[in-house]
């Protein structure tokens, strides 16, 4: 299944793109680079390749270091591929009072990897981030977009679990 | 023309010269300097040594600044006093960030090409500490060729951003930037990308460490062992004046020419640097004058000495 | 029960969406700004309010706008700073996430007081649900003509747009913000230029809070003489507070400023205790950033009287017995939270957080959790505890933006008043943990 993606936005994701250009002055295209990036990362897998980070550089004029440098720079870009489903929970202390490092070990556990690693089967990565302004909801962590507060091992398994099955029936369609 | 006075000196200097600027034209106890660099822009503010301390704003509001600042990026008022050497603040806090500076650098001098040149090396002499402090592993990077004439100890560097700012300043695609964030960041390609136009190779020349080296210096061998001649020639790219290293009669490497705060004089060209390494490429001046408080002034260079190479012989 | 100006309703049916806002007297004060007054005049409403930033410094927000340059002849940029990311602090979140149209129709009224032509909301990354909200909460505005030319036939047109960021506290620093608007890495500037003399891309630009700039809204709508009726002294109005830590009740309270600390921690109203029936040990009033107090310094002032929720009365002491209210993250320790383990947990976070760019912070935020790190799982000596001291106070001060201080602070203040923990645990390296990290109770504040 290496089949090699080809690195184009779609087109609705070139709208979004021109429609994020169009909020900055013309001659200030650069600025659209984070959201652009962002955009980026969710067409192709999930993480900037190098080949992504040149593309992105030609569509907004700039030079390929000028992307390298922020990509590296900011936390949300994965520079290396990560599973279909990044587990990021937040390992700051106001969620450690309640409780943010049992939950990390839980799903270690429970996934069999380490903080930082992929899964065998390429489902899931494991990450801690710092704060996501989630402190009263603790213990929490992010998946895509989506915030899961007031984590217990129970909801652990139950929201993994149907994240799982929604990815294996977008595969299977 | 504002006046400023720092450590008890008083001076006139323009408008809009920095408290750096002003103490190296009064010439004496002039702050250290490891980032910033008068001939590029945006530079300094970043290393911290050259911070001192403001005990009067100015004339027109003669508030203390609350904090020490960085004398290489603050502008001096009309009426401003200024403490250097003459406050123990900033002593211990120059001291506080040479150490800073050393914590994760390699205690490599031994085999380093930049010993007996090094700012840092310098610098730890007059501020550091006889013993770190520091008990942990140092951050370590591979040592990485970056095109074909300089190579990359990331190990040494300090994070100055001149060499970016070269790129950015003197060249029109820079390939190579400040990657990765914080403790961790690092000046690279991110791809192999070979540096490559016309005056990549000052690169070299502003690295205040030896993070930066040229590749074609020919024969390993310590600076101090090697000779400097001022020399030039006609060059349609540069000024073509440099400064000659030999060992014997071999020219062993080509650099710009160093003023007295360990700036370059002029940026040359990369053929100048790496190409004319021939006595006969060159019309030789004289005795290069090394007058930086630095370890190779301390060893030879304020003696005159004979020139390795006469203009006499070429002929 | 305190008076609400920001979350008064926080609970009606609809608020987020453009037809609930409206019914619950949404805008008002951009019919009011824009028919009725000129930039100046709201400019001195909140003047008289005393609005002090809400982003954690504190500055007067009158005075801020003062600043701007207005004869540039460049354009203008209001910036909200919706980057929230100070540990603890989560109030913004909620303010964007419920009631998105108040902070739109505080960027109207504020822009309009600056002359901006243009705007930008700088979000967070992590917060991408959130810009959603707002970009579909700005469609709305601009449909009913509260955005874009001509707004409401005043003559006067704004443009208003969510731009994210991507992982990074540095960028709430208001210069790294800028930079990483103008799509760069977040390296604070060195100021000056002040950013109201050049700030986005050169032009003079305001950044505030977006608590600030929704702030605006009830300031204009009853007038800033009003808004400086609650509050004590030079701490006027509501102030959010995001509540967190080990207390029956976290979330976000608005709260009339002045009411005592004890009563924010105990009364039902708002934090309703401490959990478990443990006791307060310490707490972090202001985001990770400020000192952290133990509860005897926490409840009263040095001169005995009660602590209260101002900026004043909050920072009584200094550091050496006060603190700071900060951005408002009120973080709550009780007896069997570990102060070591907190204040390492802290500085790996401003280590992971450093931009890089100076080598105090640089190299000195590493190098203090590695300290913390030892003296935490056992392998500290004693004289790491001076050593620790020694790199934070050598940080201090001495580097391009406050994220040093910042770094700095916690480590100090936990020495300064919890010293004796960090001495049990290079003491008795054996003794002080359980394998979920849950602290001894017979740990419970000894000293040694
Ligand atoms: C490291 C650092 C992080 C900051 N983070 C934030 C933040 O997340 N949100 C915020 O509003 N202000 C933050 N600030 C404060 C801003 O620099 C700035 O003072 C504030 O946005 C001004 O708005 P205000 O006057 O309305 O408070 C931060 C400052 C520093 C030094
Ligand atoms: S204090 Fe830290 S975050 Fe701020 S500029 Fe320096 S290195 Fe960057
Ligand atoms: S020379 Fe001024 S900060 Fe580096």
């Amino acid at each position: 299944m290496t089949e090699v993606q080809k690195i184009e936005f779609s087109p609705e994701a070139m709208l979004e793109v021109s429609r994020i250009v169009s909020h900055y002055p013309q001659d200030k295209m650069k600025s659209a680079l984070l959201p652009v990036l962002h955009i980026a990362q969710n067409e192709f897998g999930g993480w900037l390749s190098a080949e992504t980070m040149d593309y992105v550089a030609r569509l907004l004029h700039i030079h390929p270091i000028e992307v390298y440098e922020v990509a590296t720079f900011y936390s949300m870009y994965n520079t290396k591929p990560v599973g279909k489903i990044l587990i990021e929970v937040c390992q700051t202390g106001p969620c450690c009072l309640n409780g943010a490092e049992k939950i990390v070990s839980y799903i270690e556990k429970k996934l069999n990897i380490k903080v930082g690693e992929t899964t065998k089967d390429n489902m899931f990565t494991l990450k801690t981030v710092e704060c996501l302004g989630a402190c009263g909801y603790a213990p929490m962590f992010q998946i895509g977009e989506t915030f899961y507060e007031h984590l217990t091992e129970e909801k652990v398994d139950m929201i993994l679990e149907n994240l799982k099955q929604e990815k294996l029936k977008a595969i299977n369609n | 023309m504002p006046k400023v006075t720092i450590d008890d000196i008083t001076i006139d200097v323009p408008a809009g010269t920095t408290i750096l600027e002003a103490a190296r034209m009064i010439g004496e106890n002039v702050p250290p300097a490891m980032c910033y660099y008068s001939k590029l822009k945006g530079s300094g503010g970043k290393c911290r040594v050259c911070l001192v301390k403001v005990t009067k704003g100015s004339e027109k509001d003669p508030r203390p600044m609350p904090k020490l600042v960085a004398s290489c990026r603050t502008a001096v008022m009309d009426g401003m006093e200024v403490k250097n050497v003459t406050s123990p603040e900033v002593i211990e806090a120059r001291k506080g960030v040479v150490e800073f500076l050393l914590v994760n650098h390699p205690l490599d001098c031994p085999v380093c090409d930049q010993a007996g040149e090094c700012h840092l090396q310098d610098l730890s002499y007059e501020h550091g500490a006889a013993k770190s402090r520091y008990e942990f592993k140092r951050r370590t990077f591979e040592t990485r060729d970056i095109g074909d004439k300089i190579k990359l100890h990331m190990n040494r560097c300090i994070l100055c951003y001149r060499c970016t700012q070269v790129a950015d300043q003197l060249t029109d695609q820079r390939v190579h930037g400040v990657l990765g964030r914080g403790e961790v960041s690092e000046i690279s390609t991110y791809i192999e990308t070979a540096i490559d136009n016309e005056f990549s190779g000052n690169m070299i020349d502003v690295c205040p460490v030896g993070a930066l080296t040229d590749k074609t210096f020919r024969f390993k061998s310590r600076v101090w062992f090697t000779k400097p001649v001022y020399a030039h020639r006609n060059c349609t790219k540069c000024t073509g004046k440099v400064t000659l290293w030999y060992q014997g009669e071999e020219v062993l490497r080509v650099t710009s020419r160093k003023d007295q705060w360990g700036e370059s004089e002029a940026f040359i060209c990369n053929e100048c640097r790496y190409d004319k390494k021939a006595t006969s490429d060159w019309k030789i001046e004289g005795p290069a004058h090394v007058d930086r408080h630095s370890v190779i002034s301390q060893n030879h260079y304020e003696l005159p000495f004979e020139l390795p190479v006469t203009q006499k012989k070429l002929q | 029960m305190g008076r609400k100006l920001l979350l008064e309703h926080l609970n009606k049916a609809n608020i987020n969406t453009m037809e609930g806002y409206l019914q619950n007297g949404g805008y008002r004060s951009v019919e009011k700004a824009l028919k009725k007054m000129t930039p100046d005049e709201v400019t001195e409403e909140v003047k008289k309010s005393g609005l002090r930033g809400r982003g954690g410094a504190g500055f007067a927000t009158g005075m801020k706008w003062s600043f701007l340059d207005r004869n540039s002849g460049k354009p203008r940029y209001l910036l909200c700073n919706a980057d929230e990311s100070e540990p603890g602090t989560f109030k913004d979140r909620l303010l964007m996430e419920k009631i998105p149209h108040l902070l739109i129709e505080g960027m109207i009224v504020s822009s309009y007081a600056l002359g901006c032509r243009t705007s930008y909301i700088y979000i967070r990354g992590e917060y991408m649900f959130i810009l959603r909200i707002l970009e579909k909460a700005i469609a709305e505005a601009y449909a009913k003509g509260y955005l874009g030319e001509n707004i409401l036939g005043s003559g006067y047109s704004l443009d208003l747009h969510v731009h994210p960021g991507a992982g990074a506290y540095i960028c709430g620093e208001e210069t790294a913000l800028i930079e990483s608007l103008e799509g760069k890495r977040g390296n604070p500037r060195i100021k000056p230029p002040f950013p109201a003399i050049a700030g986005l891309w050169g032009c003079p630009t305001i950044v505030n809070n977006v608590e600030s700039i929704a702030a605006v809204v009830p300031i204009i709508n009853d007038g800033g003489d009003e808004y400086a009726k609650i509050g004590i002294g030079k701490s006027t109005g509501t102030k959010l507070i995001s509540a967190s830590g080990n207390i029956n009740k976290p979330g976000v309270y608005e709260i009339e400023m002045g009411i005592s600390v004890e009563e924010f921690i105990y009364s039902d109203e708002y934090c309703g205790g401490i959990k478990n029936n443990l006791e307060l040990k310490a707490c972090v009033p202001g985001g990770s950033s400020v000192p952290i107090l133990p509860n005897h310094l926490l409840l009263k002032m040095s001169d005995g009287n009660p602590r209260l929720m101002t900026y004043e009365s909050l920072s009584e002491g200094g550091f050496a017995t006060g603190s700071m209210l900060g951005s408002g993250g009120f973080i709550v320790y009780d007896e069997k939270a570990c102060i070591v383990r907190n204040t390492w947990n802290f500085a790996r976070f401003y280590h992971h957080e450093s931009c890089g760019q100076c080598s105090p912070c640089r190299e000195g935020t590493g190098w203090m959790e590695r300290v913390l790190h030892n003296i935490e799982y056992g392998h500290g000596k004693m004289e790491d505890i001076d050593l620790l001291w020694d790199i934070q106070r050598k940080i201090e001060g001495n580097t391009i933006c406050p994220l040093g201080d910042a770094a700095a602070w916690p480590v100090a203040a936990a020495i300064r008043h919890f010293r004796h923990e960090f001495e049990y645990h290079v003491k008795y390296p054996n003794r002080v943990f359980d394998e979920d990290h849950v602290y001894q109770p017979e740990m419970k504040m000894q000293k040694v």
